[in-house]
């Protein structure tokens, strides 16, 4: 199948790549980028393994196409924090054992960010409501909730 | 001993941030499907679209021309499979129903059963070709259901299958009842004529799944030495091990199984379904293969645990419980294997009743092969059991959790398996409840109801390896054959740290491969904090004796009067001499050579878990949805390692719990298709559907291991079906015995709009 040249910027690098216009988005980045922490759980939406912010939008990259970020800016997990500087989310969840597999945790980290991003003080209703998308089988969402709330403090002083 | 003679450890009932945290919050873990590899080419798998047929023929021949096609694989590929039965790492399973399952030969036995595969240049040309492969089928009748399957006129799936009967003989007449199990100890007629009150019930669940979000995933490659490497998500590396080898009729030896990161599995991840496919496939067509499955797939062909029918009988005394009876049957789906034995093993365990006759059916329906899931077996029991005595408190106008206390199993107590209870946390569980800020609580409002329930799980031992290296800077590499599905690295990591005196950043924990430690076995049974804990221990034990050994050597001193303690050896006779671990470690070379302890454990003395829940709930009388107000789940943990991950454990296997009282279930059509095959579909919880969910740990130290230590991963999952369904009879006035109890069922029996 003939594939489709595609520019974008990537984690804020500039990035191209040939893709197959039936190729996703997490296709792309998972199996073109090596980008692998985006996960797939479900391939049709439903899970949030895969999500990731497009253009600051937060979007199921299982349910975008790999053509359709020609020109856009994309955001996963590997452009969240590093080892040495970890995002104030990442550190929660580490303090907080809201991880227990890890599988869904890229996801959670990237939707709870996209939410803290427009809404630094949600309440714990507000964050089910929006973490709703994401699925998570180990935790019971208990230390992901407490951990984003957590976050969410810790970055106060950041924003002053 | 109580929580507060908690003795005073450094390390554990700490909580660390655990050592494979950081990999995990920055998407860098490299879990099975993110492996690749130079050459590698993708795999998928051409399923069944029925239920139940003969598999007349397979024609590949047009999926071969499909150009990037580079391999094909049916089960005339596979050795033939012997007819034995074999101990592959969690419990007996024939060879031939193993292979059979993995790739069907003349018979499909549920919709989604694997029966061809394709290897090409991408995943989609595999998908294109797969689906270019003929198979013509003969269709049979499918049966669905356990007691449709039981009927004497139900389709059979084998022919030849008979009923076995524990310590007697079956009719000998053909049967979808794999096998009958009876356990009873007592008098239960006498006990039921002498009753003050006798309620016999029924009971059903449906299927449901396991739910981990990771699909599973396989690659292998067939290297030119005639070797076999798999990478793969697996609750046991040594268990894919032997499974393949016994699929493909290999030595072991010639088996590598890397564990990649697992993303859930909760008994899920223990059986076989993607490698000895994926082994072929390289080896056909000289590439590494690797095969994930979709989500689809994975609610189709991976093990859910059993769909179930209990008939129940219980008598009241006064304030004993003095007999039940019961029949369970269990959906094993298409072979032999469901957890029923390990139900009735368990129903009655946090109780002393003296008389009871309970009769176990496994039985084969064309559904896909159940496998573990989470305290396999018990929560659909003790959905049974846990309404049951709560009905007879409500009648007798008793406090459940008083009832329960009044028949709670102790040391001592027989379960009706025979096996005597040692120390255990039963009857604090209840009183921990009673006494608990949420029980003493009010509950107002209307369509508002709060109840109880009570839960058992054995822990497995099993065997486990684990090696512990000193390293020259003073710090630990810990080896060990468990893999880490949910924070284990950091249990074990501080329990050889504890062991040490080290502090806990000093232990560096790895989970090895199948070439790189001696035999391990699952992660499971709630084994891994208690079992591969012993054998760390162990290993510890080792390096102290060894660093006293060494000790002696620098200090010139005789190593009796030297001891091991606070992280180094010190001597008895002068306070001055003394070594730290660092000190001893760096000078290894020096004084024999490397420091190294094994643990290499078959693993006794395991504990036993209770945990006792409440929940309070309110019920939309509009809707029938249920919403889940206020959850306490406790639990005796003996010793609570990292309190942390204690807790996420218990928390997890509430939540799971609770959709399954209340939402999941897989829905069939019924020709045998599921409808429901997807995440949209089915439905599990959110984090909108549930509340923070607080824990009670109750330490009552598990004599058999040296620091309390009791598994706790899966009876948490045992109480919420029948303290959710309690808490619906309290709001809505009616007793709810069918799982689940969704916003339709609720409508239809409170309203009559069946």
């Amino acid at each position: 199948m003939a594939r489709t040249y595609v520019q974008a910027t990537i984690n804020g690098v500039a990035t191209d790549f040939l893709c197959e216009p039936r190729q996703s988005l997490l296709e792309v980045l998972r199996d073109e980028l090596g980008l692998t922490g985006t996960k797939e759980g479900c391939n049709n939406g439903n899970c949030g393994a895969c999500s990731v912010l497009l253009n600051g939008r937060l979007v199921n990259a299982c349910c975008v196409l790999g053509v359709e970020i020609d020109g856009a800016e994309v955001t996963t997990i590997e452009g969240i924090g590093n080892p040495d500087r970890l995002h104030p989310l990442q550190q929660a969840f580490l303090e907080e054992a809201a991880l227990q597999c890890g599988v869904c945790t890229p996801g959670f980290i990237v939707s709870a960010k996209a939410l803290l991003d427009k809404e630094p003080h949600p309440d714990e209703q507000r964050v089910r409501y929006w973490l709703a998308g994401n699925l998570c089988r180990c935790t019971g969402y208990d230390k992901i909730v407490r951990a984003v709330l957590k976050a969410a403090d810790d970055m106060e002083p950041a924003r002053q | 001993m109580a929580a507060t003679e908690h003795p005073s450890y450094k390390v554990i009932g700490t909580r660390p941030v655990r050592p494979d945290g950081v990999e995990k919050v920055t998407g860098k873990a490299q879990y099975g499907a993110d492996v690749r590899l130079p050459g590698m080419i993708h795999g998928k798998i051409l399923r069944s679209p029925h239920a139940h047929a003969r598999v007349l023929s397979i024609d590949t021949s047009e999926a071969e021309k499909v150009p990037g096609v580079m391999a094909v694989v049916t089960r005339a590929d596979f050795p033939v499979a012997e007819d034995v039965v074999q101990d592959l790492g969690e419990g007996a399973v024939s060879v031939k129903e193993l292979s059979d399952n993995v790739l069907a030969s003349d018979k499909v036995l549920y919709r989604g059963h694997a029966v061809a595969a394709v290897a090409a240049t991408s995943p989609h040309i595999a998908e294109e070709a797969a689906g270019r492969i003929r198979v013509e089928y003969a269709v049979l009748p499918p049966v669905l259901a356990v007691r449709d399957a039981m009927r004497e006129d139900a389709p059979l799936l084998d022919e030849q299958r008979v009923t076995k009967e524990m310590g007697g003989q079956g009719s000998g007449r053909p049967s979808n009842v794999a096998s009958h199990l009876r356990f009873a100890g007592g008098d239960v007629e006498a006990a039921f004529a002498a009753a003050d009150e006798v309620v016999e019930r029924e009971f059903t669940t449906k299927m449901v799944h396991q739910g981990y979000i990771e699909p599973q995933n396989s690659t292998a490659s067939w290297n030119a030495d005639g070797t076999l490497t798999i990478w793969t998500s697996t609750q046991g590396a040594f268990v894919v091990r032997s499974q393949v080898a016994e699929v493909l009729r290999l030595p072991v030896s010639q088996i590598r199984v890397i564990p990649m990161e697992i993303g859930g599995g909760f008994g899920g991840k223990i059986p076989i379904y993607l490698d000895p496919v994926a082994a072929l496939l390289s080896k056909k067509s000289g590439r590494p293969v690797k095969i994930v499955m979709s989500r689809t797939d994975v609610f189709e062909a991976t093990g859910p645990t059993s769909g179930s029918y209990i008939r129940m009988k219980m008598a009241r005394k006064d304030d004993r419980i003095t007999a039940v009876q019961a029949t369970l049957a269990y959906e094993a789906g298409a072979y032999p294997g469901s957890a029923v034995g390990a139900g009735a093993m368990t129903m009655l365990s946090p109780y002393n009743i003296e008389n009871f006759v309970i009769d176990a059916y496994d039985v084969c329906v064309n559904k896909p092969k159940t496998s573990a899931y989470r305290a396999p077996g018990a929560p659909a029991a003790a959905f049974a059991t846990e309404q049951m005595i709560d009905e007879l408190a409500k009648n007798a106008k008793l406090d459940p959790l008083e009832l329960r206390l009044k028949n709670s199993a102790h040391e001592g107590t027989r379960m009706v398996n025979g096996a005597v209870f040692p120390r255990i946390g039963a009857e604090e569980t209840v009183r921990a409840a009673l006494t608990s800020p949420h029980y003493r609580s009010p509950i107002e409002g209307p369509n508002r109801g709060r109840g109880v329930a009570s839960g058992f799980w054995f822990n497995a031992g099993l065997q486990s390896s684990v090696v512990a290296s000193a390293n020259s800077d003073g710090t630990v590499n810990l080896i060990e054959g468990s893999t880490d599905i949910g924070g284990t690295r950091a249990s074990l990591a501080m329990q050889l740290a504890e062991t040490l005196g080290l502090p806990f950043e000093a232990v560096r924990p790895t989970v090895a491969d199948t070439d790189s430690i001696s035999y391990n076995d699952v992660t499971g049974g709630s084994r891994v904090t208690f079992a591969s804990g012993l054998a760390v221990y162990e290993a510890g034990q080792e390096l102290r004796k060894e660093m006293v050994r060494r000790a002696a050597k620098l200090l010139g001193v005789d190593e009796a009067e030297l001891v091991y303690e606070d992280g180094g050896v010190q001597s008895t006779r002068d306070a001055t001499k003394r070594l730290r671990f660092s000190e001893i470690a760096a000078k290894a070379g020096q004084t024999g050579g490397p420091i190294a302890g094994k643990g290499a454990v078959q693993a006794r003395g395991v504990g036993a878990a209770f945990g006792t829940h409440v929940v309070d709930v309110e019920v939309d009388p509009e809707t029938g949805k249920v919403q889940i107000l206020r959850y306490t789940a406790v639990q005796d943990v003996g010793t609570a390692v990292h309190p942390s991950y204690v807790e996420g454990q218990i928390q997890g296997g509430v939540a799971q719990g609770v959709g399954w009282a209340l939402n999941e279930e897989y829905y069939y059509d019924e020709s045998g298709r599921l409808l429901n095959a997807s995440y949209l579909d089915y439905r599990m919880p959110t984090a909108l559907d549930l509340p923070l969910i607080e824990t009670v740990l109750v330490e009552v130290p598990n004599p058999g291991h040296p620091y309390g230590v009791r598994g706790v991963g899966e009876v948490p999952i045992v109480p919420p079906l029948a303290a959710v369904a309690n808490a619906i009879a309290e709001a809505t006035g009616h007793r709810f015995r069918d799982l689940p109890i969704s916003p339709r069922r609720i409508m239809e029996e409170t309203q009559g709009l069946a």
